[in-house]
């Protein structure tokens, strides 16, 4: 494969990358740790760069197209930049039993997103999750990292325009 | 070397130990279906078609990945395993874009022969005719993922005899796609060596050398036993 | 693919190189009394489940209200505040527990910051506080009477971030008789005895896997904790890991000197950062005292523990799955054999058993294999635990002697269903296992009782629904799921389980004909029959269970465009007639 000099010069002046080069050296560059780099630069970029992929392979010397099956395999990992604001949407079984797909119906009708999409302005991203453990509260529904439990589709859109704002028109254009 | 005894189809046979069931029941002459099997390559198990009954146990096993073993009683044919390969078939044929007449690989196709040999004459669920593009980005070779159905005999071959790895599975369920690279054109991978290997694996249509019009294809498997055992054994089988 | 030789070299994937220390018996005796001579300095334990449920109903907004009333009157020295471990009914948190000493303990439920002083008032002051008294739960209650606690016997009580607490209620005592006095085929001949079985859902008996790796030629060895809950419905294991992360660890030590491994791993499912966060601050005090590590409690024996993260792929609850994972690659499932008791993680021996079946060890190992034998059924010994959810009145986290009729769970613990209505069905081991019709609710909760009704035990997930579900729509959003999560690399599973959501989507939009049923019932025998692992193997379940009891409602959908429980909506016309 030969070693990528690609952006070699932004990494020194970005100190995410620096983040990352203290996981790598944590994880002593051992290749079995893929999915532990991919987390810690999901986390510190908010999605995964193509660069940074790139990077990340470089430095555990492995294929590309390895490190992008590993990235597209798992629900975590995202190749989209994603919003300022996050609400998932538990669809686990109890949250379905308690109807929990008529809140997301509420919130995609709101903000005119499908699930996995971000709206046209960046300020929020709707997905959905396969049940967080909290079954007894449900309908369970996650709001930048918070969990609101016994949610109904009309408190769960006021908590949300609270923060994010009204509706926005324009229709939604990325999608992960 | 060890040796078993087992029965295949009522017949007694042998077999030296921990050799796969399926290269037993070929041994035997029988014409099994197989899809991601190639010898040469690692055992993947995944197509499922070469799926056999086993006496005293409900569940059934595919044969590429089971050794065999001591008073092993083992069926290969029988109605249910037809049933079930077919409905296989025709479930990779819903899958895809799998329109045989405007494909190159017309009447050299594994996919297209297999269904014919198992009376597959239509498929009876909805097809899914997905949007898929093809990439004709490098210089030699051309991939179209209407064609494929997702066995990784290219991948194996990638990684497992070039050595390359230019390509890997991408996605996850039926959203599975082979990428090349960062999932870029494959023509831009550096990795690729344009040796061409995945072309010759490959079972279907999905991968074929340009310039190659409909029903021109025609794929050499056996070259990978002539380089493997070429490269550790310094035999060459000649054809 | 390739690369399968070179794991990680030992003991080193984590860093933070802490100062080893050796501990002998003595000093683990020591350290836990003077624990109880700590605790007996006050005169009033509080106890605030600090479990993600709890957390989420605003637990944090209580303690800190309650240290607030305990600063004010200046108590710090009397009143020791303590968050633990999950209590089981979550559904009432915030839950509080008094502890005074020489009274009976008294738990408070759905406890608000305004009434968190109140608590001190009454008990410390004698004020009378008709709201609290509302809200206090008995002992006697069927929830709490009814449940059998072999595994999460420590959890309302301990504080999972605090080594000392589980010290001293006895921890790490299993694990220095097992050096001390055991050889490991008698660990392993022990555990076989208690009849415990696998917790992941597959049931196989724990003491025969643990002696097979035991057997099992390989120079270096492997024990790994599946923490990978991802059943929906389901979080047995992310409560016991929240809640009492030691048991887990000293179970997994007590395995890795039966088998004869050096290194575990656990892996967390991703969505449980607070279970995570707990497990790496008990290994990192573990290590530190001397319980893992080198030379642990002065023997020589070794055993270290490091945490992977799963990063959102049901399928890696698969144990082939699950060891791709843990190797960095992508989750997909390899064909057995080779059995990851022979050849797993780098190739060597790899002992992979649910972290709930870790959690039972040291019950078995300090009470006897003949005290853990005498609950349960015949072939199904010890206890369970279920997420009971759904339309009962209570739910939460239960503990049960396997064995336990499905009415006593829904109708006695679980209270009733909700508004008095009726029960149509239980739902048992998420998108792997089915449904039990009204007619089975005397059924016993065990793993062959449950698979001949075509259901599983699964890891626990336990989900009742009233008569306002529609059984081909639950079928539908479970496969659904199982679509989603398929990894794609075989082909039945991958096209098949596409198929049947399709099937499932016309029936309950109205566009199916009956001759779809019979498509769908083909389709779920090959599923089940040819898939490569267990999440194709069981995926059908749901909708053969639900076909099986259910078959007129589904053929009501069809005919009729009618759904009894009033949940489809049909806005497709057939496309044939039927």
């Amino acid at each position: 494969m030969g070693t990528s000099q690609k952006n070699n010069g932004d990494n020194e002046r970005d100190p995410r990358y620096k983040g990352l080069d203290r996981v790598l050296k944590r994880l002593q560059f051992q290749q079995s740790g893929l999915i532990e780099v991919l987390t810690s630069a999901q986390e510190a970029f908010g999605y995964l760069p193509e660069e940074v992929m790139i990077y990340i392979a470089t430095q555990l010397k492995l294929p590309f197209s390895w490190v992008y099956g590993v990235a597209t395999f798992y629900h975590f990992f995202s190749l989209k930049p994603q919003g300022k604001h996050t609400a998932i949407v538990c669809l686990g079984t109890a949250c379905y039993v308690g109807r929990s797909s008529e809140i997301l119906d509420a919130i995609s009708k709101e903000y005119d997103l499908d699930p996995g999409q971000t709206t046209p302005d960046g300020e929020l991203t709707l997905s959905t999750a396969r049940c967080l453990g909290c079954c007894g509260l449900a309908p369970v529904v996650v709001f930048d990292n918070q969990i609101l439990g016994q949610e109904a589709p009309e408190t769960t859109v006021e908590k949300i325009k609270e923060v994010v704002g009204g509706k926005i028109p324009a229709k939604a254009v990325s999608s992960c | 070397m060890s040796v078993v005894t087992l029965t295949i189809d009522d017949k007694l046979v042998s077999a030296p130990a921990n050799t796969s069931l399926l290269s037993s029941i070929q041994e035997q002459g029988i014409d099994i279906p197989t899809l991601c099997h190639l010898k040469g390559l690692s055992e993947r198990g995944g197509c499922r078609l070469c799926v056999v009954e086993m006496e005293g146990n409900p569940r059934l096993f595919a044969s590429c990945v089971t050794p065999v073993a001591e008073g092993m009683v083992v069926r290969t044919n029988t109605a249910k395993l037809l049933k079930y390969r077919q409905m296989m078939i025709e479930l990779l044929m819903a899958q895809r874009n799998h329109v045989c007449a405007v494909c190159v690989q017309n009447g050299h196709c594994e996919l297209q022969t297999l269904a014919a040999k198992l009376g597959v004459t239509s498929v009876r669920y909805d097809y899914m005719c997905p949007d898929l593009p093809m990439d004709a980005s490098h210089e030699r070779y051309v991939i179209d993922h209407n064609r494929c159905i997702l066995c990784a005999r290219c991948i194996r071959v990638c990684d497992e005899v070039e050595g390359a790895h230019t390509l890997d599975m991408g996605g996850r369920g039926v959203q599975s796609r082979v990428i090349a690279g960062m999932n870029q054109p494959w023509g831009t991978s550096r990795s690729c060596t344009g040796c061409g290997k995945c072309v010759q694996v490959c079972p279907t249509g999905a991968l074929f050398k340009k310039g190659s019009s409909a029903a021109e294809m025609v794929k050499q498997h056996d070259f990978l036993t002539w380089i493997l055992d070429g490269r550790e054994k310094k035999i060459w089988h000649w054809r | 693919m390739a690369n399968l030789a070179g794991g990680p070299t030992a003991g080193t994937v984590k860093g933070e190189q802490s100062v080893m220390n050796v501990m002998n018996r003595q000093e683990l005796l020591e350290m836990a009394q003077s624990e109880l001579d700590r605790q007996n300095t006050f005169r009033c334990r509080l106890l605030i489940c600090a479990s993600t449920p709890c957390i989420s109903s605003g637990a944090l907004a209580v303690e800190d209200a309650m240290r607030k009333a305990v600063e004010a009157e200046g108590l710090q020295t009397e009143i020791e505040m303590v968050g633990t471990g999950c209590l089981g009914p979550c559904s009432r948190g915030p839950l509080v527990t008094v502890q005074v000493q020489e009274e009976p303990d008294v738990i408070y439920e759905r406890v608000t910051v305004e009434l968190a002083p109140q608590i001190l008032a009454k008990h410390l002051k004698g004020a009378s506080v008709p709201e609290l008294d509302a809200r206090m739960l008995s002992y006697d209650w069927p929830f709490f009477a009814k449940q059998k606690k072999l595994v999460l016997s420590e959890s309302s009580t301990l504080n999972p971030e605090r080594i000392e607490s589980y010290v001293a209620r006895g921890g790490y005592m299993a694990l220095g008789q097992v050096l001390r006095e055991m050889t490991p085929e008698e660990v392993c001949a022990e555990v076989a005895k208690s009849g415990l079985r696998g917790r992941g859902g597959a049931g196989f008996p724990t003491g025969l896997k643990w002696d097979m790796v035991r057997k099992a030629p390989g120079e270096r060895k492997y024990v790994v904790a599946n923490g990978d809950e991802g059943d929906p419905g389901a979080y047995m294991d992310r409560t016991l890991m929240e809640s009492d992360p030691q048991r887990v660890l000293e179970g997994m030590a007590i395995a890795g000197f039966a088998v004869g491994a050096e290194q575990g791993f656990i892996y967390v499912r991703g969505e449980y950062p607070l279970a995570a966060k707990r497990l790496e601050k008990a290994i990192r005090q573990a290590e530190r005292r001397g319980l893992l590590g080198s030379r642990i409690l002065d023997s020589k024996f070794n055993f270290r523990i490091d945490i992977r993260m799963g990063a959102g792929a049901f399928v890696c609850g698969e144990e082939t799955a699950l060891m791709q994972s843990i190797m960095g690659r992508r989750g997909q499932p390899v064909p057995r054999p080779p059995y990851p008791a022979n050849r797993g993680l780098w190739g060597g021996p790899t002992l992979i058993n649910n972290v709930e079946t870790f959690g039972n060890i040291i019950c078995i190992i300090l009470k006897g294999a003949d005290y853990y034998a005498s609950f349960g059924t015949d072939k199904s010994k010890g206890a369970k635990i279920f997420a009971l959810a759904g339309k009962v009145n209570n739910t939460g986290l239960i503990e049960v002697p396997i064995g336990i009729t499905l009415r006593e769970i829904v109708y006695e613990i679980g209270g009733g269903i909700r508004d008095c209505r009726p029960f149509k069905a239980a739902q048992t081991g998420g998108p792997s296992g089915g449904c039990i019709p009204a007619e089975h609710l005397d059924a016993q909760m065990d793993y062959e009782t449950l698979q001949k009704l075509g259901s599983i035990m699964g890891s626990g997930g336990l989900i009742v629904m009233d008569d306002q579900s529609c059984m081909p729509d639950v079928a539908r959003f479970f496969m659904e799921f199982c679509m989603d999560e398929s990894c794609g690399k075989c082909g039945p599973c991958r096209g098949g389980t596409v198929q049947m959501h399709r099937i499932l989507s016309k029936i309950t939009n109205g566009s199916a004909i009956m001759e779809d049923l019979d498509t769908l019932e083909d389709l779920c025998l090959l599923v089940k029959e040819t898939s490569l692992c267990g999440l194709g193997n069981t995926c059908p379940n749901p909708v053969y269970s639900t076909l099986r009891y259910f078959r007129e409602e589904y053929e009501s959908h069809i005919k009729d465009h009618y759904c009894p429980a009033g949940v489809c909506q049909f806005t497709e016309k057939p496309l044939r007639s039927a």
